[in-house]
């Protein structure tokens, strides 16, 4: 029972869902789906349920192991975990971390082990579903991120916390064999990320200092950067794909891009309130209720069209220079609302999507041929989330209202999405196949499907003339 | 001056003066006789004029003044007196005495003496009148400029006054002022010690808060080693894993024992995944510096090839050429032997390059220089020629202009066309748009009218032709059946033997027949010809036109009625 819209692009029927726990498996066959304590596993395409699995509490959080034969529910207030196979139904497993308590529970690359983080970061315990075998990692920090795996998943940089002095330790993920363990130059690391290739580390401080460190896989520093002392420091990080560029959002509205080869800073990125700037163009949302004539409106029609009081919006391009709605942030609180808080590059490197925390009606799309901005979406509602689509540049966005949003060199859509009593969009994730974009509402999940190849030209002209994307529910 | 005069007797003239400045009345009077007296001595003309009577000058006075008789100066008695008094008062004034004698009993003055005594005493008052004036005129002028420098003086003691209050009072402000800065000063200072305690205050704090940081983590750490090994300790019962049964690896394979030779494998795969990506960077480093050396080259060449053809011309100028050429011949053997060693990436082989090329465009820079003396040069020359271009420039904007003007005009006129074709109902347009076409079209229909009138004409006279011809026919047809019913009757006569009957019936056919020719061919009706000249009437029409004979027979031969061959025959 699809809904096709316009634009070529369709919706599926809505499901429950609850904490938003909602995965689509690695190879992208499989759509799990967490309600209450219960564990759906359907079918991408046909969304036929495929296994059902019950879970002792409710779940709160869920993840695919990285061959998709096994899904791991964590359950934090019990201090538990479950893990099941979807090709043997009756197997079963279950992790108690006893009293000790549970905050984070993630699959190791191989999908065979699993790393618990225990309460007060205490320790970072290793199960391995081969043999059962346990170990444990001492002095994980609690930082904003202090695990990560490479992108073939050969290692694990781990943050530590030992004698008020930060170090990393690198694990080959094979056997857990510590590779190196150094010492870092920070204050109070707050967080380590692989380059996409795997070769180098980035490590940054916390917010109170602007410090950038760059270390090889085999622990020698490469770089150090610092763009400024005194202020509130980095915000975000991301690398590009390819590994060739490092962004670094922070406290300033700033993003510094930073080289694979010198590790200086290649150029920065203002977020001016004012765009002057000719080669960007402004995308504004402008909502626009549907006007009825009186006369017309009867109770039947009422009662028949739901869309009647919808808002429907499009996308306009006012004439330079824009000036961008700010939100002056609190200065008396903590986590001040300013600065760059997202930085995503598109998967081909081309583009980079930011977004301002104190502009957070608006997205910054940024060419990374020109080094300039490039496209800047202004909604009406403040940005939740934005992901780029895993094959092409193409970003997706959701504001909390009944609305997806896409972004592409060619052009704006707004897509309402045609849900009877409304389905507000929370988060959104991307098939791997980019394909389809699964949205999340408080309770409820939709997957949109996008226009196929032959369907395409018809969005591409819609696109193009910045057409209203709008739906009515049939 | 005789109003104070009042002892009449006056023996000593000193006395009398005495007395004079004793009986003064008013102070304004002793300064006239001040003043009298002073410019008297300026009086020194001849002295016997002077001598004048003194009883004439004291009637003159006493008419003057209303002396009384009895007072009168010189009396009958006292005349010498009087004389002599008037002559030492006249001798004081520097005149000369009124030289009076005393002729005889009676008392005589010299009359001349006296009147010139007299004028000149005249004259003396006079003078002294004026001066008065004079002087009283002058006071007054002193008097208001006496006044204005009293008023200006007093305005300036009270600017001055003012100024002082102003002084003073500026005086007090800097006073005041000064004070301020003290205070202020003062405030700086304590402020700066404010803010040096309070950075000490924030120091200590970040230090103590470090401290208490450290102190805490340290805690912290104890802690959570002591609920480590608690929990060590106590075997957390809880604490476990439970599997239906064990999963194999994800790569099938089975799992390795931690060995000095696994970690060697680690190291070693490690430093291959670091050696190969360097070794990929590497890759695209020398990519790129190749394609850059290309481009390199290529701008080289370029340089030589553009500066190559300036050397033959360069000839004519050796001032310059002894440098230049001394280093350009080197250059392209380099550019020769570089290329080689270029690809081995060979240190010398760069720098012979670099040079090459910063040679080059070295030359390249003096060359535009030379170009641009030139073109300064000739900026004069070619003034002309910038007006040229100036006209030039003027004649393109002007045919732009018609140019634009003109599809302007095309696009105005398709516009119409259009409007034309669509709407049909537009009629003048319509009508002045078809003007041009029903033109044409009226021609075409005038010569096509003419063409078929002609036509018309040729068709007409065929058909006249025809019909005269059917008409022929027709009588040529008639007299051929009467004349075949009369064959007929006239052998059915001979073969029957009713003779008799024979004339009556052949008057009979003939009449039937005639009545036939009378209606065919309307024949003028006349009385019936006679029997012989039936077969007359027949053939008259043949007779009238004998050649038509022919052609009726022809014609006879179309319509198939091919006639007997007996007929002709016979």
């Amino acid at each position: 029972t699809d809904t096709k819209g316009c634009c070529g692009m369709n919706f599926s029927e809505v499901f429950k869902q609850s904490n938003q726990l909602c995965k689509v498996s690695p190879d992208g066959k499989y759509l799990a789906t967490c309600v209450q304590y219960r564990l759906v596993v359907r079918d991408v395409n046909t969304l036929q349920i495929l296994q059902l699995y019950t879970c002792l509490d409710q779940v709160a959080s869920m993840e695919w192991s990285s061959d998709s034969l096994f899904i791991l529910c964590a359950m934090y207030k019990r201090g538990l975990v479950q893990v099941w196979s979807l090709e043997q139904p009756d197997w079963h497993c279950k992790i108690d971390e006893g009293s000790i308590g549970l905050v984070s529970s993630r699959w190791s690359p191989d999908g065979r082990h699993i790393l618990n983080t225990t309460e007060f970061h205490l320790r970072v315990t290793v199960w391995s579903l081969c043999n059962k075998s346990v170990s444990y990692i001492k002095y994980p920090k609690a930082c904003q991120k202090g695990m990560d795996f490479s992108a073939d998943g050969r290692y694990m940089a781990l943050a530590e916390r030992r004698d008020c002095k930060d170090y990393i330790s690198v694990f080959v993920c094979d056997d857990w064999h510590l590779l190196r363990h150094f010492e870092t130059d920070t204050q109070d690391l707050a967080g380590v990320e692989w380059s996409p290739n795997g070769c180098v580390l980035a490590a940054w401080d916390s917010c109170l200092e602007y410090k950038m460190l760059l270390y090889s896989l085999d622990g020698r520093l490469l770089s150090t950067y610092s763009a400024y002392e005194w202020s509130l420091g980095i915000k975000s990080v991301a690398w590009s794909p390819s590994s060739q560029f490092l962004a670094i959002g922070s406290y300033d509205e700033k993003v510094r891009i930073l080289n694979h080869i010198t590790w200086k800073k290649l150029t920065e990125f203002e977020h001016h309130p004012t765009i002057t700037n000719s080669k960007a163009v402004v995308f504004k949302e402008v909502e626009k209720r549907p006007v009825i004539p009186t006369e017309d409106l009867s109770i039947q029609q009422i009662a028949m069209e739901s869309s009647l009081f919808d808002i429907q919006s499009k996308y306009e391009i006012p004439p330079l220079p824009v000036q961008v709605p700010v939100v002056k942030p609190d200065p008396d609180r903590a986590n001040p609302k300013i600065g760059i808080s997202a930085i995503a590059f598109s998967v081909d490197n081309r583009y980079l999507a930011t977004k301002n925390d104190c502009m957070p009606q608006s997205v910054w799309v940024w060419d990374m041929q020109r080094l300039g901005p490039t496209a800047v979406l202004e909604q009406t509602a403040p940005v939740r989330f934005f992901a780029w689509d895993p094959r092409r540049p193409r970003l997706a966005l959701c504001t909390g209202n009944t609305k997806l949003y896409l972004w592409s060199p060619a052009g704006c859509v707004s897509v309402k999405v045609p849900v009877e009593g409304g389905f507000q969009v929370q988060s959104l994730f991307w098939h791997c196949s980019g394909d389809s974009v699964v949205l999340l509402g408080k309770d409820q999940l939709c997957l949109c499907y996008m226009a196929t190849d032959e369907e395409k030209h018809m969005l591409r002209s819609h696109v193009v003339g910045l057409g209203v994307a709008c739906f009515t529910s049939h | 001056m005789g109003d104070w005069w009042t002892p009449p007797m006056m023996p000593d003239p000193g006395l009398g003066r005495f007395q004079q400045a004793a009986v003064t009345p008013g102070f304004a009077v002793l300064c006239a006789g001040i003043r009298e007296f002073s410019s008297v001595s300026h009086i020194d003309e001849s002295p016997s004029r002077h001598r004048s009577p003194p009883a004439t000058r004291a009637s003159e006075t006493n008419s003057k003044h209303s002396y009384s008789v009895l007072t009168a100066f010189c009396t009958e008695e006292n005349i010498p007196q009087c004389v002599a008094y008037v002559n030492q008062e006249a001798a004081a004034l520097g005149l000369c005495g009124v030289c009076v004698e005393a002729r005889g009993a009676g008392p005589s003055l010299g009359a001349a003496s006296a009147l010139n005594l007299l004028y000149e005493l005249l004259q003396l008052q006079r003078r002294g009148q004026r001066t008065l004036h004079d002087l009283e005129t002058q006071q007054l002028k002193n008097n208001s400029d006496l006044e204005h420098l009293q008023h200006n003086n007093s305005r300036l003691k009270d600017q001055l006054e003012h100024t002082r209050r102003e002084n003073s009072g500026l005086h007090e402000g800097e006073r005041q002022l000064q004070l301020k800065i003290r205070t202020l000063q003062r405030y700086l200072k304590s402020e700066k010690e404010e803010v040096q305690k309070l950075q000490s205050i924030i120091a200590s704090r970040a230090t103590q808060y470090n401290h208490d940081a450290k102190r805490k983590e340290r805690e912290s750490a104890k802690l959570k080693e002591r609920l480590n090994q608690l929990l060590v300790d106590k075997r957390d019962k809880r604490l476990a894993i439970e599997v239906a049964n064990c999963v194999g690896r994800a790569d099938g394979k089975r799992s390795l024992w931690k060995t000095s030779k696994m970690e060697a494998r680690h190291e070693g795969e490690m430093y291959k995944a670091l050696l190969s990506d360097y070794e990929g960077r590497h890759q695209v480093l020398l990519q790129e510096n190749a394609e850059l050396k290309k481009l390199l080259q290529l701008m080289k060449k370029d340089m030589v090839s553009m500066l190559s053809p300036r050397k033959t011309t360069r000839a004519h100028m050796p001032a310059e050429d002894s440098l230049e050429q001394a280093g350009s011949e080197p250059d392209d053997e380099l550019c020769e032997g570089s290329r080689d060693p270029l690809e081995q990436m060979c240190e010398q082989a760069r720098e012979q390059l670099a040079n090459s090329i910063r040679l080059q465009w070295r030359r390249l820079k003096s060359h535009m220089q030379r170009l641009d003396s030139q073109v300064s040069l000739a900026a004069s020359r070619e003034q002309e020629e910038v007006i040229s271009r100036r006209e030039h420039e003027e004649a393109i904007t002007h045919m732009k202009m018609e140019l634009q003007q003109c599809t302007e005009f095309i696009q105005t006129q398709q516009q119409l066309l259009q409007q034309q074709l669509s709407l049909p109902c537009d009629e003048e347009t319509a009508a002045l748009l078809n003007d041009g076409y029903l033109l044409e079209e009226k021609e075409r229909l005038k010569e096509e009218w003419s063409l078929f009138h002609e036509q018309k004409k040729n068709f007409e006279m065929e058909r006249k032709n025809f019909t005269e011809a059917a008409i022929r026919l027709g009588h040529e047809r008639k007299a051929f059946e009467e004349d075949r019913a009369l064959w007929l009757k006239t052998q059915f006569l001979n073969m029957a033997p009713f003779v008799g009957h024979r004339r009556h019936a052949t008057s009979e056919s003939r009449r039937a027949l005639t009545i036939g020719a009378q209606s065919g061919a309307k024949v003028p009706s006349s009385p019936a010809p006679s029997c012989t000249s039936a077969s007359h009437t027949g053939l008259s029409t043949p007779t009238s036109d004998p050649m038509t004979l022919p052609s009726t027979a022809e014609l006879y031969r179309t319509l198939q009625l091919i006639p007997d061959s007996r007929w002709y025959s016979s």
